[in-house]
């Protein structure tokens, strides 16, 4: 599975502020698809290379994702900077992500 | 043409439920949804998780509730006052998952469940469970926000469901039971199997609990709304009895209290029976239901006394007044008294109190006075069904029980009991009041007595400090007389026969005069007998005296003339004494004899 563990900052520093995030999907359901495209677009356009995001495919880490309290897929969880926060949905609603992850339109 | 195939029953599994595997004839259909519906406190979840409990504790089958609506550590609290061991279960054969979504949680578009069941099925895999859970399924549903991806996530479920081979699947949704339903719910309904409906409602300000079947594809089931209790072992549904009674009728007899009434129920209750004591208030119901207890408890047999709207002390104060000692007993622990309170409690509740009492003192004899407080609070037909089944119960266990009603007129044959328990009594006492020559009596009937002979006289109850009686049957004219009336009558028949008993004496004395002169003119009699005896005697020893004075001078003239001894004597005609008295017959022969030798 190449999307299970998407480190896109691995290779870089992270700043100080930078965006930890871990999304949850299921290998290629629709809404997962929906999901990746999204977050990678808002992440392209707001966050440029100061963000860690993990995914993790629930379908190959289910109780994984049971342990992290993981509901519904897709789930997008921010674990920091403070507060944490959650969105669940493919993110087509942009601007409720950008609300959730902190970031100002 | 093509063979029919022979439609095979289908396939069940058992809650475990009290009642409801046989209202639905074995439980929820096997691998397949049942949906549970009705309002918020109805009763859904509790029905839900009492089925996995059960499944895990009675057949080790492990289950996964998810919890849509509650957190789990809200439904465990919830659930801790049943007695069902949870945290054993949590350690395996139970396993909640956290299905809120915190209000925090932004929703941005879709999203589905393939996530969720990828899950559940690692979990399922993990712990075998056989059972599954959706508790509060319509909040999901609710967030999914579009009527598409509502039915598309349920047929999600529902082939998952099938994939992994689950034995039964609940759904519990807040749907309410009449109209009013979205077409999803709609849809809900028809793609599962089995739908049971949980109703709560007000009735006379008391929480009615109701439980029913409105749908089961492929199966018979009772239909009709059910009765709903909570007790310590969870939910308990009042399922209809089994059509056949099976219960085995006991002959040994035991006292109903006191003798004269046992006489006349032709010697007593049977074991294992039900009797009903009705009367208006002030009729001392209470007195010979406090004697049968009392009666029960001198026999050694553990007694339970329940007593409604009324303390036990007071009770126990006011039967020692007639001469019934409860206290003893209630020390010892022989007797145990309980006494309730019937404002604002449902009948079903007062059912599963009474079950829990049965199960905590295991008595052999049991009183409940007045069984018809049940029904102050809760409607009647509520309590009309818990009379019945507590004497059902009752009997299944093999109690002898005596209850009370009060009932308001004074004609039992047209009043009975607002509970409607006089059919399926046993024996059935009445007491009343006569009231005649201006006096107010107590009166017990018997108005029936199954499999007994039993008196069908009215007669009254006198109640004394030394307990509860019945007086000596007098009637008079067709009725039985009571009070002052059956005293008067008592004092006639006591002065007859004292009457009856002078003139015997009177009789027995001239009789005894009678006798007494007879015997004297018998003794008079022999006196003169005797003397007759005597002067016999003595003429016949002068007469004895002359014939040998004569023989004498005979022989001495024959010496003087020298003639011949016997020439006299074989011509005499002299007769011996003795022949002369045999005669006589009397057996005096000594007498005689004696009287001849003087």
């Amino acid at each position: 599975m190449v999307r299970k563990r998407k480190d896109r900052s691995a290779s870089e520093p992270a700043a100080a502020t930078a965006v930890v995030m871990v999304l949850y999907i299921t290998d290629s359901g629709p809404n997962s698809l929906r999901a990746v495209a999204n977050l990678e677009a808002i992440c392209k356009e707001h966050l440029q290379d100061n963000f860690r995001l993990e995914i993790i495919d629930v379908l190959e880490y289910p109780l994984r994702a049971l342990a992290d309290g993981i509901v519904v897929t897709p789930s997008l969880a921010k674990l920091s900077p403070s507060p944490a926060a959650t969105v669940v949905g493919n993110l087509s609603d942009r601007s409720g992500v950008l609300r959730a992850l902190g970031i100002a339109e | 043409m093509e063979k029919k195939a022979i439609p095979q029953p289908l396939p069940k599994i058992a809650t475990g439920i009290q009642g409801f595997d046989e209202l639905s004839h074995g439980g929820l259909p096997r691998n397949r949804i049942s949906l549970l519906k009705g309002g918020p406190g109805s009763g859904k979840t509790v029905f839900a998780l009492q089925s996995l409990v059960n499944a895990a504790r009675l057949r080790e089958e492990p289950g996964i509730f998810v919890a849509f609506e509650e957190r789990p550590q809200q439904i465990i609290a919830n659930a801790a006052g049943f007695k069902w061991n949870l945290s054993a279960l949590l350690k395996g054969g139970l396993f909640f998952m956290d299905a809120n979504l915190s209000p925090d949680v932004v929703q941005s578009g879709e999203f589905d469940l393939r996530g969720m069941l990828a899950m559940l099925k690692a979990k399922k895999e993990e712990i075998g469970a056989k059972w599954i859970v959706f508790d509060g399924i319509d909040v999901l549903l609710t967030l999914l926000q579009n009527p598409k991806s509502e039915m598309r996530e349920i047929y999600r479920i529902r082939d998952w469901l099938a994939e992994n081979e689950v034995d039964a699947a609940i759904f519990t949704a807040k749907i309410d039971g009449h109209g009013a339903e979205t077409a999803n719910y709609g849809f809900l309904q028809f793609m599962v199997d089995c739908v049971i409906e949980f109703e709560s409602r007000l009735e006379c300000g008391v929480a009615l609990h109701r439980v029913q079947v409105t749908k089961y594809r492929g199966s018979a089931f009772a239909r009709g709304e059910y009765p709903v209790s909570f007790g310590p072992g969870g939910m308990e549904i009042a399922a209809p009895e089994p059509a056949e009674i099976q219960q085995v009728a006991s002959s040994e007899r035991v006292s109903a209290g006191f003798e004269r009434l046992d006489t006349m129920l032709g010697g007593g209750l049977f074991r294992g029976s039900s009797t009903l004591i009705t009367g208006v208030p002030g009729t001392s119901k209470t007195t010979l239901a406090g004697k049968f207890a009392e009666a029960a408890c001198r026999r050694g047999e553990r007694t339970l006394f329940v007593s409604f709207d009324e303390g036990a002390d007071r009770i126990v104060r006011n039967l020692t007044s007639v001469g019934i000692q409860l206290k003893p007993y209630v020390k010892s622990g022989v007797l145990r008294m309980y006494s309730g309170r019937t404002e604002s409690i449902a009948a079903e509740d007062h059912l599963v109190k009474l079950k829990a009492l049965i199960a905590e003192h295991q008595p052999r004899c049991m009183v409940i006075d007045p069984l018809s407080a049940i029904a102050k609070a809760g409607g009647l037909a509520a309590a009309r069904s818990v009379a019945n089944r507590f004497i059902y119960t009752a009997k299944d266990l093999k109690i002898t029980v005596v209850v009370t009603a009060i009932n308001e007129g004074d004609q039992p044959e047209t009043e009975a009991t607002d509970l409607q328990i006089s059919t399926i009594a046993d024996t059935w006492i009445h007491l009343s009041y006569l009231i005649r020559g201006g006096e107010r009596n107590r009166a017990l009937t018997i108005i029936k007595s199954r499999g007994t002979a039993h008196s069908n006289q009215v007669r009254e109850l006198i109640l004394s400090d030394a307990g509860p009686m019945l007086a000596d049957v007098y009637t008079a004219g067709g009725e039985v007389l009571m009070g002052t009336l059956r005293w008067e009558k008592e004092d006639e028949e006591r002065s007859k026969t004292m009457q009856r008993r002078s003139e015997f004496e009177q009789k027995r004395a001239s009789l005894e005069l009678a006798e007494a002169d007879t015997r004297a003119r018998i003794t008079a009699l022999e006196h003169d007998l005797e003397r007759q005896r005597v002067e016999l005697a003595t003429s016949f020893s002068d007469d004895q005296a002359r014939i040998v004075s004569s023989s004498d001078r005979e022989k001495s003239l024959r010496r003087i003339r020298s003639a011949d001894l016997t020439g006299r004597a074989a011509t005499g005609t002299v007769t011996s004494p003795e022949k002369r008295y045999a005669s006589n017959g009397s057996g005096k022969k000594n007498k005689t004899e004696a009287s001849n030798g003087a």
